[in-house]
């Protein structure tokens, strides 16, 4: 199964606030790639923008599943999610007062995925087990951990074959960091998951980054091919190693 | 929060409730009739205002437009109420709809200005229709009915079907996909739509069933009391008891409307012979200041916080126990 997504010269922002200048990205199918960048150059932007969340001005967005091309401009979230691309929000969005269960069960909305509901409640407690442990719990009174656990256990009861996460580490103690991220690898190759993560904490990133974006002043200042390329650039090292 | 037999406790009042026609006099029934025609307004004003988290303000105007829907109904051609009713149900079902589409972008005061606001538009509206009766307003005839004692007891026993059937209604969306729906969004509406929950179609869903159940609260009005006109049926009581029951009660729930209107429905009966009725909308403000200081969660808030710490307090005499033996 084939699932690309394209964003082609992408110019969005807020009001007379201009965010993005023409960015362009591909996430290729089972590619996991990451959007590196510091705060308020425009990662949650786009992201925001492939969602459905913020509507670009210019430019265009689709995804390409098996050999069908879907333009996502103009669609509403929850038009994207019935498509198969499903959000891991920043700072988790939770709905706090809900219990985990119900949290979990909110992520089924799409059509798709209503019939196994079962099932991937039972995937998702295998993945997190803690989740199992804390089903009837109010969401808003776990710790920052589980609660991003309880994010990607929601975004994964949609059955997404794209998986966009924005800022996982975001309040998170840097053991905790090093968890999630590698959750996320695992899950993303036993779900067989495209993956598009928005990320400041670079070093935690490039772990599981087949490739990668540098965001900068929205606009996109550097390709890296692979990690390796990303990781022996001087840009990077000026923007992120400080040396 | 669920009690489970359900059904047989709602039969159990249906039939305790036909009974007791032949036994008290009539003013119970009238006093009954208007405590169930509060309950409708509550628990639907609850599926919006409670469960979704979206303040109308408006109440009012759904209930009068029920009422106006007989009015011409009965103006036209005079039919039976098991036509006037479901008609009722679809003019304000449709009207909520159309509500929903034009003010749903609005959040917070500005939808609760939009509600109060559409409602005054529709009165001036009414006002000024001479089918109905403008200003002046318009009588309905009521006829007797065999079986029944008298025509408000028919009345009492109709609403008492119409009450059951709404708070089922209520509780079914509250335990289903849509009532986790629409709970999503009154947690956050933006998380709501990354997780893909349809929030437009699901607030749509819920205005229209808000409407509905408020057109079939008032579709009754005009048999109940005879004669309507513009000021009693836009009346601010009725907009105020819809919010006040649900909040007193505790929003978050099916229930607590319930238990809302019962309380206050009764309280203001009460007090309408005993003490004045110029005093209603006074104790409604009081009882609503002391709930919002004291138990904003309403009573069932209340019972959950007591069911709470119950447990603690079990619990704990439990780890003494077992500290001691």
């Amino acid at each position: 199964m084939a699932n690309r997504i394209v964003v082609d010269n992408v110019e969005a922002g807020y009001g007379t606030v201009q965010v993005l200048h023409g960015v362009s990205v591909t996430v290729e199918a089972g590619e996991t790639v990451v959007l590196l960048g510091s705060n308020g150059n425009g990662k949650s932007t786009l992201i925001n923008c492939i969602m459905g969340i913020v509507r670009p001005k210019a430019g265009a967005i689709y995804l390409e599943a098996d050999g069908e091309r879907f333009d996502l401009v103009g669609r509403t979230p929850a038009q994207i999610v019935d498509l198969g691309i499903t959000l891991v929000p920043e700072g988790r969005r939770l709905f706090p007062a809900l219990t985990v269960e119900e949290n979990l069960m909110l992520g089924a909305f799409r059509k798709e995925a209503r019939a196994r509901i079962e099932q991937n409640l039972e995937t998702c407690f295998e993945a997190f087990p803690p989740l199992r442990e804390r089903k009837t719990q109010q969401a808003g009174s776990m710790s920052g951990g589980e609660q991003q656990m309880l994010a990607i256990g929601r975004a994964l009861m949609s059955e997404p074959k794209v998986l966009l996460i924005d800022e996982p580490s975001v309040g998170l103690a840097p053991i905790l960091v090093s968890r999630v991220i590698a959750k996320i690898r695992e899950l993303k190759e036993r779900r067989d998951l495209t993956v598009l993560m928005a990320e400041q904490n670079f070093n935690q990133a490039i772990k599981i980054a087949d490739r990668g974006y540098i965001i900068v002043h929205g606009e996109i200042a550097f390709e890296g091919k692979s990690a390796a390329d990303l990781q022996d650039n001087d840009m990077v090292k000026q923007y992120y190693l400080g040396v | 929060m669920r009690i489970a037999p359900f059904w047989p406790l709602a039969a159990a009042t249906f039939v305790i409730g036909v009974a007791a026609t032949f036994y008290f006099n009539e003013y119970y029934f009238v006093a009954g009739y208007l405590v169930l025609q509060g309950l409708i307004m509550a628990t639907a004003w609850n599926i919006l205002g409670g469960f979704t988290g979206y303040v109308n303000f408006g109440s009012a105007g759904f209930f009068a437009m029920g009422a106006y829907t007989s009015v011409v109904l009965y103006t036209a051609i005079n039919p039976p109420l098991f036509v006037v009713i479901p008609a009722a149900a679809v003019v304000c079902g449709l009207l909520g709809l159309g509500a929903g589409y034009l003010t749903l972008r609005l959040r917070g005061v500005y939808f609760a200005i939009a509600t109060l606001a559409m409602a005054i538009v529709l009165e001036t509206l009414m006002v000024n229709w001479e089918y109905v009766g403008g200003a002046i307003g318009a009588f309905i005839i009521t006829e007797d009915v065999p079986f029944f004692a008298s025509y408000n007891a028919y009345l009492f026993v109709l609403m008492l079907a119409l009450a059951i059937g709404s708070v089922a209604l209520a509780r079914y969306l509250n335990f289903s996909r849509i009532g986790r729906g629409l709970a999503a969004i009154r947690d956050d509406e933006v998380a709501a739509e990354c997780a893909g929950v349809p929030t437009l179609r699901l607030k749509l869903i819920s205005t229209t069933v808000m409407g509905a159940m408020m057109g079939v609260a008032g579709a009754l009005y005009p048999y109940f009391v005879t004669f309507v006109e513009p000021v009693s049926a836009f009346s601010l009581i009725v907009a105020v008891n819809a919010i006040a029951m649900p909040m007193i009660g505790g929003t978050s729930t099916w229930v607590g409307p319930v238990i809302g209107a019962l309380l206050l429905g009764s309280v203001q009966e009460w007090t309408k012979v005993n003490i004045s009725s110029e005093l209603n909308l006074l104790i409604v403000g009081v009882l609503l200041v002391g709930f919002v200081a004291l138990a904003p969660q309403g009573i069932v808030g209340l019972a959950q916080k007591f069911a709470a710490w119950t447990r603690e307090q079990r619990e704990k005499r439990r780890g003494d126990d077992s500290a001691t033996a």
